[in-house]
């Protein structure tokens, strides 16, 4: 805990902060259009206000050298964007330092909280925000990295494993509450009281599009904190990731029908049809730019610096060329990102793999941030228009409608389940359905002609809020009340791993023996295709490797890195015992290389060894070294390791080691930088280590 | 239903079996039908060879303890009897199910399914779970891409994580404990089975 007065002065010099940046917001002036910079793509500024040369202190008609001169317009707009995302930004760091607060309340609320003051201030002096949600702006720019880390962290082996009951509530529950809301608003329209009867039937429906579709953001940002049970988390999240074909559809739909006179019915046969070209032609376009990534990285051994680059330019240009098309670009980029994961993070390099999770991390997280603060702003500084009856009305239907849809359907697909979904995770699923600014940006770019947009808009703000916070903030404390299943996220021990396996292979054999096959059939007919053809393509250096494997590696790793951690100081202080019994290059073709070798002692040995390792780095690779050894019980060593110019280590051992102790893992990785600042975090699961996952199929037949 | 009435009047001892295990008629039907395609040379009965026919179960890398465990010891036959109850093995577990410790544990509880996967490794029926065998399952699971060093290693990784007694081997109440975290019922259910 710190000292009382200096978190006060913290949390002073953050205000003063906070208010200062805000300040500096304020001249700004209006504008309109502020593109943040996704990296890589070349945004074409328009033209700034013209002001040749700079303006110079003091007058002009003094003609000698200015020496201190301030052009502000031409820097105008880059840095005012870098200004929000500062202010986004540290209100995300203001959160933290009460940490009761985002405990109970998920940073969603807080954000749109500090825009909705953010904006108090700036409609108060009569400035307008930057439109960060216009349609542009928002789709273009803000969407994408969101998508793109929803989709590069799915966790691959539940997904595909629901991924009939995922596409189920994404398809049929957006149609099924689109419809319903939509018919039922029309209803309550033709009540006299309510003084809406101008709005018809095609505008309630297009309405009712844009605010029953489950938002990736909002969901997303609550239900990472909460940790119900996998399942559940794998259907609530596909769902809001894949109804974004059903959306895109009914939207052009009813847009297209809201303007015209009449609909026949070979309309509706068309918007059928629509739908599989939307949907289908996503996923598609997703899956051939994610293969053209994985091919490409194949051969990007020699260029390591921009290997992450080309991740993040093919999902973006999945993207882009699905909005070109106009089908659904959500989906595109999803899949994109799922089928790229897989042969893109065995052909990079580890750098590359650890730059490619934290940066796409990053870029999701300033997105979200940056949406949910001007959501906050922008609730302000629009103009409203309210109606009790409607806003009400529209908060209860869609409640009702979602509920209804969740029940509905669980009865339907839960024979075709394994674990079925009880009552407490329908309830969940469906209390979960939160809306975001995907549709205020919807709605605010209805076109003009529609009468009512800005009850719309009012509507759609009211909703948002209200499934925000309110639901948002009270799921917690309810999934903890009604007790639903939960999950455990630290199964990763390699008992848990070869168990699994092993009753995998049970499954699949009984599966075989009884005639009858599930979608472990579809999983082994992919997985054998995949070894065959496909990993012979993508992967450059193609070696099949086990998911225990894998995870043992990695759980090695996660070991010698918390004995690091805890050693401090000179490395070659800690005692250990090095002995190397065998060397194989990792799947990348730069030579840095993983040894690994456990020795269990059972009786007084001397264990003497010579090791040699040698390594020679190709290219841009760097190699790690690092020596260690962990002796559970009382034991002496001596070791003696040489390094030639960072390339060649000779290290000699000897040990004594008493009965019983187990001397346990020597662990090498030659790298010639230094030790004690190497950014390793273990405490994520996903560690800085490729998945061991994959799809999390790892190979289960060799034959 | 007349073809299912039928078949089931052809299978001895049937509501017995039903009660035993839980199926409902419609899969006995199923499965007797899978049996009698299996039994090719009608004698009623399954030997190994019976087994080794379906071939994407010989290619399963622990195929052959699947098919042993059908057997019994010093059996060399199955009967359509046995086969079923191996198979009620993987039926989801009835959650409406009042847990009373007095009576015995239905063949689809957690602990049952947890003994049939304990006992495909413990191939010589001791209780326990010896590095030898161990190793044996990890050798076939990963076959080519392993060396013997490593295996070892993997092994000897997985022993020491489990093995609370310090015995050098894994012994049923460790193997569950280990696995106490995994929602077995999910992992080990067929569904068409319910």
């Amino acid at each position: 805990a710190q000292p009382l007065s200096e978190w006060a002065f913290t949390r002073h010099r953050l205000y003063f902060l906070t208010i200062g940046l805000v300040l500096l917001n304020l001249p700004c002036g209006s504008y309109t259009e502020i593109p943040p910079k996704p990296p890589g793509t070349v945004t074409v500024l328009p033209p700034v206000t013209p002001a040749e040369g700079p303006q110079a202190f003091p007058d002009a008609e003094n003609s000698n050298l200015p020496v201190f001169t301030m052009n502000y317009a031409r820097i105008q707009v880059p840095f005012e964007v870098t200004l929000w995302v500062l202010l986004a930004s540290f209100a995300k760091i203001g959160f933290h330092v009460y940490h009761k607060i985002t405990f109970w309340v998920p940073e969603s609320c807080l954000l749109i909280s500090i825009g909705l003051m953010v904006g108090a201030i700036m409609h108060s002096v009569h400035e307008e925000p930057p439109a960060v949600l216009s349609y542009n702006v928002f789709f273009l720019f803000m969407l994408p990295p969101i998508v793109l880390e929803s989709g590069y962290f799915i966790p691959t082996r539940p997904f595909f494993e629901n991924v009939g009951t995922v596409l189920w509530f994404a398809v049929v529950g957006t149609l099924w509450n689109s419809i319903g809301i939509g018919m039922s608003l029309y209803a309550v329209c033709q009540i006299e009281a309510f003084e809406v009867q101008d709005i018809n039937l095609q505008e309630n429906m297009l309405f009712a599009a844009i605010i029953s579709a489950v938002d990736p953001v909002a969901v997303l940002s609550v239900f990472e904190d909460v940790s119900v049970n996998e399942q559940l988390y794998i259907v609530v999240f596909g769902e809001c990731l894949f109804n974004d074909a059903v959306t895109v559809v009914l939207y052009n739909m009813f847009n297209f029908v809201a303007e015209m006179p009449e609909v026949e019915p070979v309309d509706v046969f068309l918007g059928v049809a629509r739908f599989f070209v939307v949907g289908l032609g996503g996923m598609g376009f997703g899956v051939i730019f994610g293969f053209v990534a994985s091919f490409t990285t194949r051969f990007t051994s020699n260029v390591r610096e921009i290997e992450p680059l080309f991740i993040f330019m093919y999902s973006y240009l999945a993207y882009l060329v699905a909005e070109l098309f106009s089908i659904s670009s959500i989906m595109a980029i999803v899949t994109c990102a799922l089928t790229m994961k897989y042969y893109v993070e065995e052909n990079v390099s580890q750098r590359s793999c650890t730059t490619i999770r934290h940066v796409v991390k990053m870029l999701g997280t300033i997105s979200e941030t940056l949406i949910f603060f001007f959501l906050g702003v922008v609730t302000i500084t629009t103009e409203h228009e309210w109606n009790w009856g409607y806003i009400m009305f529209t908060l209860l239907l869609a409640l009702v409608w979602r509920g209804l849809g969740v029940l509905v359907l669980t009865q339907i697909i839960n024979p075709f389940r394994t674990i079925p979904f009880n009552f407490k995770d329908q309830f969940i699923l469906g209390y979960g359905g939160l809306r975001g600014a995907i549709s205020f940006a919807l709605v605010f770019t209805l076109p003009d002609s529609i009468g009512r947009k800005k009850l719309f808009v009012t509507t759609t703000i009211c909703m948002i809020m209200f499934t925000v916070f309110i639901q948002g903030i009270s799921i917690r404390p309810l999934i903890e009340f009604i007790n639903v299943r939960r999950t455990n996220r630290n199964l990763e021990t390699i008992n848990v791993e070869i168990h699994s396996r092993l009753i995998e292979h049970t499954i699949a054999g009984v599966e075989d023996l009884c005639g009858q096959w599930s979608h472990y059939y579809w999983k082994d007919k992919f997985l054998k295709f995949n070894n065959r053809i496909l990993r012979k393509i993508l992967i450059r250096d193609n070696r099949a490797e086990s998911s225990i494997v894998a995870l043992y590696k990695k759980l090695e790793l996660q070991n010698a890195m918390e004995i690091l951690d805890t050693v401090s100081g000179d490395i070659n202080a800690g005692s250990s015992i090095v002995s190397l019994q065998y060397v194989y290059p990792l799947s990348h073709s730069s030579a840095c290389f993983l040894s690994l070798s456990l020795s269990l002692s059972r009786s007084l040995s001397l264990a003497c060894s010579l090791s040699l390792a040698c390594s020679l780095s190709l290219s841009f690779s760097l190699s790690l070294l690092l020596a260690f050894s962990l002796s559970l019980s009382l034991s002496l060593s001596l070791s003696l390791s040489v390094s030639f110019c960072g390339l060649v280590t000779l290290s000699v051992s000897l040990s004594l080691c008493p009965p019983g102790c187990l001397s346990y893992t020597s662990f090498h990785i030659v790298h010639p930088s230094s030790l004690t600042h190497y950014p390793f975090n273990l405490n994520r699961s996903d560690g800085y280590l490729r998945n061991p996952e994959g799809f999390g199929l790892g190979s289960i037949y060799q034959g | 239903m007349g073809s299912t009435n039928s078949t089931l009047s052809r299978i001895p001892n049937v509501e017995e079996l039903m009660q035993e295990t839980g199926f409902t008629p419609a899969h006995i039907v199923r499965l007797y039908d899978r049996f009698e395609a299996l039994d090719k040379e009608k004698t009623g009965h399954l030997r190994p060879q019976d087994f080794g026919a379906i071939n994407r179960l010989a290619m399963n890398p622990i195929g052959d303890r699947i098919i042993g465990s059908f057997f019994s010891t010093g059996q060399e036959t199955v009967d359509f009897h046995s086969f079923v109850r191996i198979l009620a093995h993987f039926r989801p577990a009835d959650k409406n199910r009042p847990k009373d410790p007095s009576m015995p544990q239905p063949v689809n509880s957690r602990t049952s399914k947890l003994k049939f996967a304990f006992q495909l490794y413990d191939q010589d029926k001791d209780g326990k779970i010896s590095r030898a065998e161990l190793l044996q399952v990890l050798r076939s699971m990963l076959e080519m891409q392993v060396t013997e060093e490593q295996l070892e290693s993997i092994a000897d990784r997985t022993i020491q994580e489990a093995d609370l007694d310090k015995d050098d081997a894994i012994s049923f109440e460790e193997f569950r404990k280990s696995l106490e975290k995994v929602n077995i019922d999910h992992k080990m259910s067929i569904r068409f089975l319910r």
